[in-house]
């Protein structure tokens, strides 16, 4: 009975840590979306012009790509707490090739931009006008930031991954993975906000 | 929980200095997640690093005996800047927290250790991995190092060629320092307090520091992201700040003061801590005004997050945002002053006992209280024009951030080196240098207010002569006061190797860290846990 539950306390101790964790994650974006807001009110004709250079397919289907990835994190919690833990470790398996893909379209649309010329302190891009300079600033900064988030996602889950295929997670012993969805979920969500202000402003 | 003395010698019982978990030498420290190890560690790392802070301190003084004789301007700038980026984010941020904190909040709360020790081992870490960064940036590249002053404002600090990035760097993961101790105990106090520990029943000192746990967490990100925007700046040529690229110099100043003036609250509210906890102790009198100062804190940690406009009166803000940041500067000297006449009241026809903690703890009001009242004449608007950017804010910002945080670590190390370390100290020898202290620190910074006043800028490598006299007062309070910290830290250096054993409770206080052994236990109370049955010291019942 101790045991058990010790483990209830352990684990909503480890919620406080993560909730706690995604406050301070909430300001870090939080300050670079008021900077958006401030250089956009500024040059809102610029950050139009800025925002015609983004692909709306491609970010349409990476919104997609990520949302579903979300679907599959939440189905892979699920799983375990059924005691399901290959189809959570499947699932699991899945969210990360998720993530992977849309860190690949990502690298994609950034790798055009480049060939272009349209990166930070490039000539092209210098000659252009100085809300334009700031939207690409803000632009690759944004989703640089969310990309790693999202490759330390893709990284932990991997851990998740190994741990209950050895069955170190389970229905009564799962808030590492809970915690990771969580986390997931969260930068999820930060795209939410990233796809519109970057692409659906034209 | 046992009484007295330290532990038999079996296993449980044994003083966390002598119970290295199986692991022998540096390791024994390094791999420990005993909070108490860890925070004797940062104990250890703070005060080494505020040896190096007060030895560029005193040269900064010397170079204003006779300007350019010791060193040319540049070196100055880079000596302030280094002997401010080493006091604020290597020392005093950290300080309280890091070292007392995780030292006795545990043991305070009833518990064994806080709720994620392993993570509190990785945040020593880090904390020695940003100080090496810093560090570094001294010595690497063959660059020299950063001389943009501690505040690294842009748009110089994206221009100048010294090591600013490096130093940035160094100060971005030392956040991570702040922002996971603010979590770690926020989430201790949470969930690990002991039965019976009531919220209103925490000591004053838990609650200070549940206050800041919130301010490391809340405020810390945003220094985070804006130093990388700066070293992105300077690397990858992305200008958020820089005019030349449509960027704005002003939101950088928004940015790190949003940042930065919270910063204060998280240096000087586990101050408070302290002095709410030694006071009532030595005063023989429970605390006046529990709840008051309770919410106190938690009001200077709120409010205290809107009012770092005051930092840019002169930068160029409109006279709405100036009235109405100049009226939150002073609605945060309100919960100050509650708090500081709960301290008076508690004081206030208690059998007092003048023993050294209680000197710094009088120390701490006093000197807090200059400062704190120096800062009302920077809050109102006119007078601020005026003294802005003078010697005027040098010397209340060492009167807050040096003359209060100071002492009330002095106090905390008085009050509870005992109990840290089972060795008592010289408590004459220890009163000597407090005196020394206390009279070099006011030659030293008093200066500092009238030099202000007539106009003396802070930061000038050079002055002109009407400035000398001040200039050398305070030069000669510097050395006083280096004195005075020779003999405080001899004192208690010494004590380390010959002092007498300490009791239990020296001091007769009646927080739960007085109940166990000295040192106490590696697992904090041999045997069960305390069960708090009634408020504790002082704490009255709701």
């Amino acid at each position: 009975m101790a045991v058990r539950a010790e483990a209830g306390q352990k684990a909503v101790t480890a919620r406080y840590g993560m909730w706690f964790f995604l406050y301070t994650e909430f300001i870090l974006f939080g300050m670079l979306f008021l900077l958006y807001s401030v250089f956009r009110y500024r040059f809102p004709a610029d950050f139009h012009a800025g925002a015609m250079e983004e692909n709306i397919l491609t970010g349409s289907v990476n919104t997609a790509v990520l949302l579903t990835s979300s679907l599959t994190m939440a189905l892979a919690i699920s799983a375990v707490k059924k005691g399901n833990n290959r189809l959570s470790a499947g699932l699991q398996l899945l969210t990360m090739a998720l993530g992977i893909g849309f860190l690949c379209i990502k690298a994609y649309e950034w790798y055009v931009k480049i060939v272009k010329g349209l990166y930070p302190g490039s000539p092209v891009l210098l000659k252009m006008h100085p809300g334009e300079i700031i939207y690409f600033g803000l632009y690759y900064t944004m989703t640089g930031l969310h990309g790693l988030h999202l490759f330390a996602g893709v990284a932990v889950t991997a851990y998740m991954f190994y741990f209950t295929i050895k069955g170190r997670i389970s229905a009564d012993n799962c808030a590492r993975l809970e915690n990771t969805g969580l986390y997931w979920h969260f930068v999820d969500m930060v795209w939410m906000f990233l796809f519109p202000l970057f692409y659906l402003i034209t | 929980m046992g009484e007295g003395g330290e532990g038999e010698g079996i296993g449980k019982d044994k003083s966390y200095l002598e119970n290295a978990g199986g692991r022998s030498g540096i390791a024994a420290w390094m791999l420990s997640t005993d909070h108490k190890r860890i925070g004797v560690m940062y104990l250890a790392a703070l005060m080494s690093f505020f040896g190096v802070g007060v030895v560029l301190g005193l040269v900064l003084r010397l170079n204003m005996l006779h300007p350019g004789a010791i060193m040319n301007a540049q070196q100055y700038n880079e000596t302030f800047s280094l002997h401010g980026v080493i006091m604020l984010f290597l020392v005093i941020i950290p300080g309280i927290p890091a070292a007392f904190g995780n030292f006795f909040l545990p043991i305070m709360l009833g518990a064994r250790d806080v709720a994620f020790p392993r993570l509190n081992r990785l945040t020593w870490w880090i904390y020695l991995t940003g100080a090496a960064i810093v560090l570094a940036s001294i010595f690497l590249n063959n660059v020299n190092p950063p001389d943009t002053g501690w505040t690294f404002y842009v748009p110089y600090s994206i221009r100048s060629q010294t090591n600013v990035s490096l130093a940035a760097l160094g100060v971005f993961v030392l956040g991570f320092t702040s922002i996971l101790t603010g979590l770690n105990f926020v989430t201790t106090i949470h969930t690990m307090r002991a039965r019976g520990m009531t919220w209103f029943r925490l000591p004053l000192f838990a609650w200070t520091l549940y206050a800041t746990g919130w301010v490391q967490m809340l405020a810390t990100p945003v220094l985070a992201i804006t130093l990388l925007l700066v070293v992105l700046g300077r690397n990858f040529g992305i200008g958020l700040f820089n005019p030349a690229r449509g960027g704005d110099p002003i939101m950088y100043e928004h940015s790190f003061w949003t940042y930065s003036h919270p910063a204060v609250y998280i240096m000087v509210l586990p101050a408070m801590g302290i002095i709410s906890e030694v006071i009532p102790v030595f005063a023989r009198k429970a605390i006046f005004g529990y709840k008051f100062i309770v919410f106190a804190a938690l009001a200077i940690a709120g409010v205290g997050y809107a009012v770092w406009g005051h930092h840019m009166f002169v930068s160029g803000m409109s006279d709405n945002a100036r009235v109405v940041f100049s009226f939150l500067t002073f609605l945060v000297a309100v919960p100050t002053g509650v708090k500081v006449f709960n301290w008076v009241a508690t004081l206030y026809k208690g059998s007092i006992r003048m023993d050294v903690p209680l000197y710094w703890a009088v120390t701490f009001i006093f000197l807090f209280s200059i400062g704190g009242l120096s800062g009302l004449i920077m809050g109102a608007l006119a007078p601020n024009i005026d003294v802005h950017g003078t010697y005027f804010i040098a010397a209340h910002i060492h009167y807050v951030v040096f003359g209060s945080v100071g002492p009330a670590i002095f106090a905390g190390l008085h009050y509870w080196f005992p109990k840290m370390f089972g060795k008592m100290y010289n408590q004459r020898r220890a009163k000597l240098g407090w005196l020394i202290f206390f009279i070099g620190f006011n030659v030293l910074y008093f200066p500092m207010f009238i030099l202000g006043l007539k106009g003396m800028p802070r930061r000038w490598f050079d002055y002109p002569p009407r400035f000398h006299t001040g200039q050398v007062i305070a030069t000669v309070g510097s050395w006083i006061l280096a004195a005075g910290l020779i003999i405080i830290f001899g004192n208690l250096i010494g004590a380390l190797f010959k002092g007498e054993k300490a009791p239990a409770d020296p001091w007769g206080g009646r927080t739960l860290e007085w109940q166990t052994s000295s040192p106490p236990p590696a697992e904090n109370f041999s045997g069960a846990l305390p069960v708090m049955e009634e408020a504790g010291y002082g704490a009255e019942e709701a």
